[in-house]
């Protein structure tokens, strides 16, 4: 979703509205913005119950989460890889989701300049291919991949990962930095090499700087969709167990305490780090508005 | 002159080069395996050792059509029933964020925050608050506001509860960008003629944002009507969807031919829904919406 991690570094004009036409704002002006929380916080509570029950004690001999709280215990941090079979879940996890936003975010970039900066013959068609790669159900795109690898006779493990998750996020970096290069004034480029550097040199001091902070966004989303991905690994796996693929094997026998201890890890991370990108952002976005007035769009 | 005539070449070169790699692995690992599913499903696999040949068997289509209507009758109605649910949801705060909100990236951020849950954990979470003597209706059973026998798991409802909540980033961020979208001069005008403020949200301000709508209705309803693990974790035994069918089929049964018929189809309707969304809006607009 290339919106999100996109501020306009225009200052928005069209948010700023009188409100409303007389001075006292009626009732209904509130309307909205207490029903907008009310939808944030029913998105919030799945969250809050995996926090919340990550610090739930358990008497039981094998520890497992249970529906009752039971106290509060900072036992299963301390013992987050106590679990055998998940932490190497996690850390194949890891391992594969790192791997798959370094290929997807190399090669996603590479083809958002080519269509932000080119016209050429496919151009429409590319695009169509990412709308349908994104659109595609997840079921289709697990099981077309395992006909493909068995009509190949290529065997299902890491690398068959690597390969889907790579195929699944390679539209949305595209998209990301698509969105952030199109805002991008080719100007700026033209002013470089005006001023002698070669196209590498105006690629690197250039255009990388200024789209860095897309190139990130797009990154952080292949990431969290590698480590997310349940459905198409759980096609493509062969015998190799990611996280999610993990826990989903737990829940008949009962999940341990220590799958949601590293999920609001995964989680605080996700989230740091998405506020980080958001406060550098704002302030560029400052950086930028201060020399000149802000402007009014229109 | 030599030189000049190479950089031009090199121009014309340039965006293959660039689009290449990516394409390359779209091209092998998307289409070719989409290509695949379909010869699949026209061919015949021996039960034991797994070998296909192609038959050109179109009868794989009818036969799983009407062996699992009631599978595809119930993704239809649960991955609908969630995509409107969605819709009426999401409309609001989408209109909100876009036209009134401060901090827009914030609440942005706010409804991807899921997204940073492994999907998995999310839909364990919603088993926890559904179960019968879980948080939320275990409290109201002990308050008596619910009868005790009242459970919501391993019903329809629960299933289209969990897809609603899983897929609604999907359907809030293309409102949210064909509402953003919208040039708050064209509202201006629709009140400089006189327009209520009902009249030009009515005719002005839905009418453009139908393509974002049409949008958010394919990336809900599509994804949803393939999912199985709503169904799977929330939905109990008798309430499964198609999904669980191609992933049984595939991976308890090894019937191949079938899950890819079926796999196809589930593509067909997808690909019939962004044919009508070109044909009715235009097919320059859509990737706009991703």
């Amino acid at each position: 979703m290339s919106t999100v991690t996109e501020a306009p570094v225009a200052p928005a004009a069209a948010t700023e509205r009188p409100p409303a036409r007389g001075t006292r704002r009626r009732w209904t002006y509130f309307v909205l913005p207490i029903y907008s929380a009310g939808v944030v916080l029913y998105l919030l509570i799945p969250i809050a119950v995996m926090i919340l029950y990550s610090f739930n004690q358990s008497r039981s001999h094998l520890p497992q989460v249970t529906f009752n709280w039971q106290g509060f215990t900072t036992q299963w941090y301390k013992e987050w890889n106590q679990v055998p079979g998940l932490t190497p879940a996690f850390f194949l996890s890891l391992r594969l989701g790192i791997s798959a936003t370094l290929i997807s975010t190399v090669i996603g970039t590479l083809l958002a300049l080519a269509l932000v900066r080119y016209r050429f013959v496919g151009k429409g068609v590319g695009e169509q291919v990412l709308f349908l790669n994104i659109a595609a159900p997840e079921i289709v795109l697990g099981s077309s991949l395992l006909g493909f690898f068995i009509t190949i006779n290529l065997s299902t493990g890491f690398v068959t990962l690597l390969i889907s998750h790579v195929m699944f996020s390679v539209a949305y970096v595209a998209i990301t930095v698509r969105a952030r290069l199109s805002v991008f004034d080719p100007m700026l480029e033209q002013a470089a090499q005006d001023l002698g550097a070669t196209p590498w040199a105006t690629f690197r001091k250039v255009t990388l700087p200024l789209i860095a902070p897309g190139i990130m966004a797009g990154a952080l989303m292949a990431f969290a969709l590698s480590i997310d991905d349940f459905v198409t690994s759980n096609f493509v796996s062969g015998n190799v167990l990611t996280f999610p693929l993990w826990v989903y094997g737990a829940v008949k026998v009962g999940i341990p305490p220590q799958v949601f201890v590293l999920g609001t890890f995964i989680f605080s991370v996700g989230v740091l780090i998405a506020i980080m990108t958001l406060v550098n952002q704002g302030r560029r976005a400052r950086q930028l508005a201060k020399p000149a007035k802000p402007a009014r769009a229109g | 002159m030599e030189r000049r005539r190479g950089t031009r070449k090199g121009k014309r070169l340039a965006p293959y080069l660039l689009g290449a790699p990516a394409a390359i692995w779209l091209g092998v690992f998307f289409l070719v395996p989409l290509v695949t599913m379909m010869s699949l499903s026209l061919q015949r696999c021996d039960s034991v050792t797994l070998a296909c040949r192609m038959i050109w068997h179109f009868g794989e289509f009818p036969e799983q059509v009407s062996q699992f209507r009631p599978f595809f009758m119930r993704s239809l109605y649960y991955a609908g029933s969630a995509t409107v649910i969605d819709l009426l949801v999401s409309f609001p705060i989408a209109y909100w964020i876009a036209f009134r909100a401060k901090r827009k990236n914030f609440f942005l951020l706010m409804l991807l925050l899921p997204f940073f849950v492994s999907f998995v954990i999310r839909t364990i979470s919603w088993q926890f608050l559904l179960s019968d003597q879980g948080i939320l209706l275990g409290t109201l059973k002990n308050l008596h506001l619910l009868p005790e026998n009242f459970h919501v798991l391993a019903t329809g409802t629960a299933v289209i509860a969990g897809i609603a909540y899983n897929f609604l980033p999907f359907t809030a961020l293309p409102l949210y960008v064909s509402l953003e979208r919208i040039d708050p001069h064209v509202l201006e005008a629709a009140h400089d003629l006189y327009a209520s403020r009902r009249a030009a949200f009515a005719k002005v301000t839905i009418p453009l944002a139908v393509p974002g709508i049409f949008a958010a209705f394919l990336l809900t309803f599509v994804p949803g009507a393939g999912d199985y693990l709503n169904a799977q974790i929330l939905g109990g035994t008798s309430n499964g969807m198609i999904g669980n069918v191609i992933q049984n089929k595939f991976l308890v049964f090894f019937d191949y031919p079938a899950a890819s018929a079926l796999s196809a189809i589930l593509m067909g309707v997808m690909l019939i829904g962004i044919a009508a969304y070109a044909k009715v809006l235009g097919s320059r607009t859509i990737e706009e919406y991703i």
